[in-house]
């Protein structure tokens, strides 16, 4: 069903600005998390229980000095943060939160933008995001940046392989590259994650390395390199990249609902599926939940156990998956 | 095949104890329900040690006479040399130490001072001594040095002092408490 343009401008405007909501609280989440799973408290100052850290944090970004090297190439220097931190907030557009609903005259849809192909617009726009991160360390014009940017670059293309891959799965199963399509066949069937479990546990795995979170969080591991690819951005500069990383931790637990966890359906009964986008969120917490629970528990990986893994475990698991799947739906049919 | 030696074991890819992993977050999530160990510190200061030493103060005789005469043993024991000391003589009509002399200006730089106790140490008379307060944190550098008047004044109490009955018994502190 169609909808007037200007409703798909205001689903965005908010779901922007819900999806840096979300971000922002995501940090306080964390380092309240984290906190308690150090047996500290984490951010407790600002605000009741620190709820106001994240306003906080940004009102100290914003205010801070972006630092600009003399050498840095100007464009694609100031230009890096703006790319990873857009294709990573545009990502979350064609991710469905709900079954759309009839309001006054007009009917408006549960996703910002219903592409026929929409899986794979995530996956160009994620690959357009990882130039963010290389460029930006490139034009940085110093050799800690570019070293970084390079490891970042090697991890995220080796990543992207088979997070592409573990979908196949999925995408064979319900015979569509649509998201809103995929989420209507998890209705009435059981949710993906369990016919496709081991192409659950290859996204959720690559999807962490793909986001450089911990333990593959190597393109800025703190505790050995100063920042890689940002370390000559600070300010709202690296405010962005940061929002990037985030983002894409967001929009990757929503992609992974969407694909496996039945998207914004309620488990086992639909006569609360109007509520969609609270379903999706709940899920949503519980996933960003599970990223920083791996943060707090596994301990960082090596480089080559990085690659290696990647490449010889992941890669043909996924590989696998994709052909055993296609082989089962091939002689179901 | 018997002899694994090193070199094989650290190109092993997964992580060769599955389960031990899987118990760690079992472990990483208990840890949410125990109580934190952090100490909220400007609303809750923990005791310090009975003989924790912190900021300085001058000691005056109990007729008012200042134990101080100036003698800058302190400034010479201080290894920051953070302590300046000034004498003048004492006269009939200005008294203010029992002694032949007494300190005219008396000066700690307590950005500089490290706390040692050796000005303790030195001190003849027992004239100086450490307290315990550790809050001595100034907007301004120039605030950091104390004056004369500074040490000499009653200090205001701003830190909690543990029992030294705790510390002074035989049984371990810690066994006491409980």
């Amino acid at each position: 069903m169609t909808e007037p343009w200007w409703i798909s401008a205001i689903k965005g405007f908010v779901i922007v600005n819900l999806v840096l909501l979300t971000f922002a609280y995501t940090t306080l989440l964390e380092r309240k998390a984290l906190g308690r799973m150090q047996l500290r408290y984490g951010p407790n100052r600002a605000g009741p229980y620190g709820l106001l850290q994240p306003i906080a944090d940004l009102v100290k970004l914003v205010r801070k000095e972006s630092f600009f090297p003399a050498a840095a190439i100007d464009v694609p220097y100031i230009l890096a943060p703006v790319v990873s931190a857009f294709t990573a907030l545009a990502a979350f557009a064609v991710i469905p939160f709900g079954n759309g609903w009839n309001i006054w005259r007009y009917h408006v849809n549960g996703v910002v933008a219903n592409v026929p192909i929409s899986l794979i617009l995530v996956f160009a726009l994620g690959s357009i995001g990882i130039y963010g991160f290389i460029v930006g360390g490139w034009a940085s014009e110093s050799k800690y940046s570019l070293l970084g940017s390079m490891r970042t670059c090697a991890q995220l293309v080796s990543y992207e392989v088979s997070l592409a891959l573990s979908v196949l799965g999925v995408v064979i199963t319900a015979g569509s590259l649509s998201l809103v399509d995929i989420v209507h066949n998890q209705a009435h069937s059981l949710w993906y994650v369990v016919p496709q479990a081991v192409g659950f546990l290859v996204f959720l795995i690559s999807g962490v390395a793909e986001t450089s979170r911990a333990p593959f969080d190597l393109p800025e591991a703190e505790q050995e390199l100063v920042a890689g690819y940002h370390t000559e951005y600070s300010g709202m500069r690296w405010g962005l990249f940061q929002m990037a990383e985030y983002v894409n931790m967001i929009t990757l637990s929503g992609l992974a609902i969407t694909l496996f966890l039945g998207g914004w359906h309620f488990p086992f009964a639909h006569g609360v599926d109007f509520l969609g986008p609270l379903w999706f969120f709940l899920k949503l917490l519980v996933l960003l939940f599970v990223f920083i629970w791996l943060r707090a528990t596994l301990p960082r990986l090596r480089y080559d156990q990085l690659m290696s893994f990647g490449w010889k475990i992941l890669l043909p698991v996924a590989t696998l998956n994709a052909l055993v799947t296609a082989l089962v739906v091939v002689w179901v049919n | 095949m018997s002899r694994r030696c090193a070199r094989e074991t650290e190109g092993l890819l997964v992580s060769p104890q599955p389960v031990d992993t899987l118990k760690g977050f079992g472990v990483t999530f208990k840890q949410i329900f125990k109580k934190p160990l952090t100490m909220q510190y400007p609303e809750y200061k923990r005791p310090v040690y009975p003989r924790f030493r912190g900021r300085h103060r001058l000691w005056r005789h109990e007729n008012g006479l200042e134990k101080c005469v100036g003698c800058s043993l302190c400034a010479a024991a201080c290894p920051a040399d953070c302590i300046r000391v000034v004498a003048a003589e004492n006269t009939p009509e200005n008294r203010v130490s029992p002694g032949e002399r007494y300190a005219r200006i008396y000066e700690i730089n307590m950005s500089r001072c490290i706390f040692c106790g050796y000005c303790e140490l030195a001190c003849p008379f027992d004239a100086i001594t450490l307290g315990n307060d550790y809050e001595l944190a100034e907007y301004d550098r120039d605030d950091q040095i104390y004056t004369k008047d500074m040490l000499l004044a009653e200090p205001i109490k701003r830190v909690p002092v543990a029992d030294a009955e705790l510390y002074d018994t035989p049984i371990p502190y810690y066994r006491a408490r409980s």
